[in-house]
């Protein structure tokens, strides 16, 4: 662990993987149909700046956006043994993780890091949709217990970014054991005394949900997320009738008690700073400790020598 | 009345004719079909050993939804005494997909929570087809629970093809309920064993199945999501689940290679549905054995144990 390795070395790669970004500039917003500039989109957190639509964004991009000054230090993941049940569907299971990895610029569908947050330390895991849709296989377990047990090391509170559209079946068993093993992971947080907030996003689906992605001290989703275990297609198919409205969407979730609050990705920072130096018996934490963009500059190189 | 499986159709046709010739020796005195039947008989058992020797995994799940198999019902009623049923989540209502309460095991106190599919149309409906909704995973936890409290061993039976995918249940908390119900597990400071005895479908066995030492039926099996489901996702083609079922790896054996179960019980030739009362004594016997083997361990110890079981996981591959 030393600051090239941990620091310099996701920057070059970030810069490297910034190669593969579509020459499309603009990409269009799936809910109302505006076409939005990449720039302006990524300023905004990947939302709509027209309608409010909550995009996919990367684990990357996201810790950029939470740790204060966009730096953190990643955590590593014990890598699992590859390929146990040499899987096999219409393409060969190492053939779909490599397609993953280099669509993705990624390792595996999860990123743990750790750093500050509005001069928080945290410990934060976020789930990588894109890549195999953030399923849940042996990796992402290991990488859950990582976290847990790297956040129990320094005593600090543990949040977790979920999406995914469930278990990985080409792990077969070996996805669904993380269930039971991520459930140990939130254990030791709460043998420990440490906080465990889960921040659903779009989508959080099937085993995922009903194991660490419900076992939070807070959850908090993002709008209109989707969130269930079975997905509607499926409840469709069983009970053969049409489901309401915004069904198993964030809001709905909120109203049948599952949820403790729904956020715009905006507040997400502030609120989750807020609430775990509550949590934390920390002092209220002060507006201008927070990173403004004219503070940016003289913070940063304190900053750095932190980490 | 034996039912038949599709790939049993050769032994229903041999089993049909030993059959019928000795009905018609009963009508007619007569007749002397005897010597016929029996080399018919042992026909039918010579293919039975051949079609049940080396089952594929895709065989081995309609073995593990047979409708005659013997049920979470039965073993209860064979295996334990003074079985005193507890009902409900104390929330909203009493889940008859799921069975439990107190009773004893040779004598010893346990608390007993199993899936229970039905064996009728009535019953069936009545269980929703062993498809737990929230609220019977709440009253297993809360089963679960007082067991811990009274230091009373919990023995769970695994038969249900998933969590039930409803409108109501997702409303309720379906994710929520299965996934306390699998930190409850996790949690008790007394020893936990579980039977896999048919069908582990996914989340909603893992739910009872978080346990000391997981046990499975030779026949049954225990899967990340339905064959049927898999072929649909990954082959586009729900009728692909032939190649789906050996792609999961699901089987008794192979689950038993991965380290994730840790013992297979033997069946009666032909499955438990052709030997109920068999299969029945084999699981309770290895309940027993399990159950003594864990009495020893400290509460702290036995969780602990447990803990590390599943953290453990995954060390092993199928190696080719």
């Amino acid at each position: 662990m030393n600051w090239i390795s941990n620091y310099v070395r996701p920057k070059i790669n970030s810069l490297f993987s910034r190669r593969e970004v579509p020459e499309n500039l603009w990409s269009k917003c799936e809910e109302c149909g505006t076409m939005l500039f990449h720039r302006e989109l990524a300023e905004n957190l990947n939302v709509c700046t027209n309608c409010d639509h909550h995009m996919g964004i990367t684990p990357r991009d996201r810790f950029h956006a939470l740790f204060d000054e966009g730096v953190f230090v990643e955590v590593p993941v014990p890598a699992p043994i590859s390929d146990p049940l040499q899987f096999r569907d219409q393409k060969k299971y190492p053939e779909r993780l490599k397609m993953a990895q280099r669509g993705t610029g990624e390792a595996e569908a999860m990123l743990v890091a750790e750093g500050e947050m509005g001069r928080t330390p945290i410990v934060a895991a976020a789930q990588n949709f894109g890549f195999m849709a953030g399923s849940m296989g042996m990796y992402v377990g290991n990488a859950i217990i990582a976290a847990a047990e790297r956040a129990v090391k320094l005593k600090r509170p543990l949040i977790l970014f979920s999406a995914a559209g469930g278990a990985r079946m080409q792990e077969g068993i070996l996805s669904l054991m993380q269930m039971p093993r991520t459930t140990v992971a939130v254990e030791m947080l709460k043998e420990a005394g440490l906080p465990y907030i889960v921040v659903l996003t779009h989508p959080t689906t099937g085993g995922v949900t009903a194991s660490y992605a419900m076992l939070g001290d807070v959850h908090i989703a993002e709008p209109n997320a989707l969130i269930c275990f079975a997905g509607p297609r499926v409840i469709e198919q069983t009970i053969r009738e049409k489901l309401p409205e915004g069904f198993q969407r964030a809001e709905y979730l909120l109203d049948h008690g599952m949820l403790d609050r729904v956020t715009h990705r905006r507040d997400m920072k502030v609120e989750l700073v807020s609430i775990l130096r509550m949590l934390m018996g920390m002092s209220p934490p002060v507006m201008g400790d927070l990173p403004s963009p004219g503070a940016m500059g003289a913070e940063t190189s304190d900053e750095k020598t932190k980490t | 009345m034996q039912s038949y499986l599709e790939f049993e159709k050769p032994l229903a046709e041999i089993e049909g004719k030993a059959e019928e010739l000795r009905a018609m020796g009963r009508a007619n005195k007569e007749m002397d079909v005897e010597k016929e039947a029996k080399a018919l008989d042992k026909k039918a058992e010579q293919l039975l050993k051949d079609l049940y020797k080396d089952l594929s995994p895709w065989r081995k799940c309609q073995v593990a939804r047979h409708p005659n198999r013997p049920h979470c019902k039965d073993y209860i009623e064979a295996l334990f005494t003074e079985y005193t049923p507890l009902a409900g989540d104390r929330n909203f209502a009493d889940d008859h997909s799921v069975m439990g309460g107190l009773a004893r095991l040779d004598g010893r106190p346990v608390m007993v929570i199993g899936h229970e599919k039905g064996n009728d149309t009535n019953s069936r409906i009545e269980r929703n087809f062993g498809m737990a909704r929230p609220e019977g995973y709440r009253k297993a936890i809360r089963l679960m629970d007082l067991a811990d409290r009274f230091n009373v061993p919990v023995v769970t039976l695994v038969d249900t093809p998933g969590a039930y995918p409803g409108k109501g249940a997702e409303e309720r908390g379906q994710s929520e309920a299965i996934a306390r119900s699998t930190e409850k597990c996790l949690q008790l400071g007394v020893p936990l064993v579980s039977v896999i005895i048919g069908e582990g479908g996914s989340g909603g066995a893992v739910a009872f199945a978080t346990a000391n030492r997981v046990a499975m039926l030779e026949h049954s099996v225990y899967s990340v999501i339905s064959p049927e489901g898999c072929a649909s996702i990954l082959w586009k083609d729900a009728e692909k689940m032939r190649e789906a079922a050996e792609a999961l790896r699901l089987t008794a054996q192979d689950l038993h290679k991965l380290g994730v179960i840790d013992r297979i019980i033997a069946e009666p030739m032909g499955g438990a549905q052709r030997g109920a009362s068999a299969a029945i004594k084999a699981v309770g016997e290895c309940i027993d054995d399990m159950i003594t083997k864990l009495a020893s361990l400290s509460r702290d110890e036995v969780r602990r144990e447990r803990r590390k079981k599943f953290l453990n996981i995954g060390s092993k591959g199928l190696a080719a």
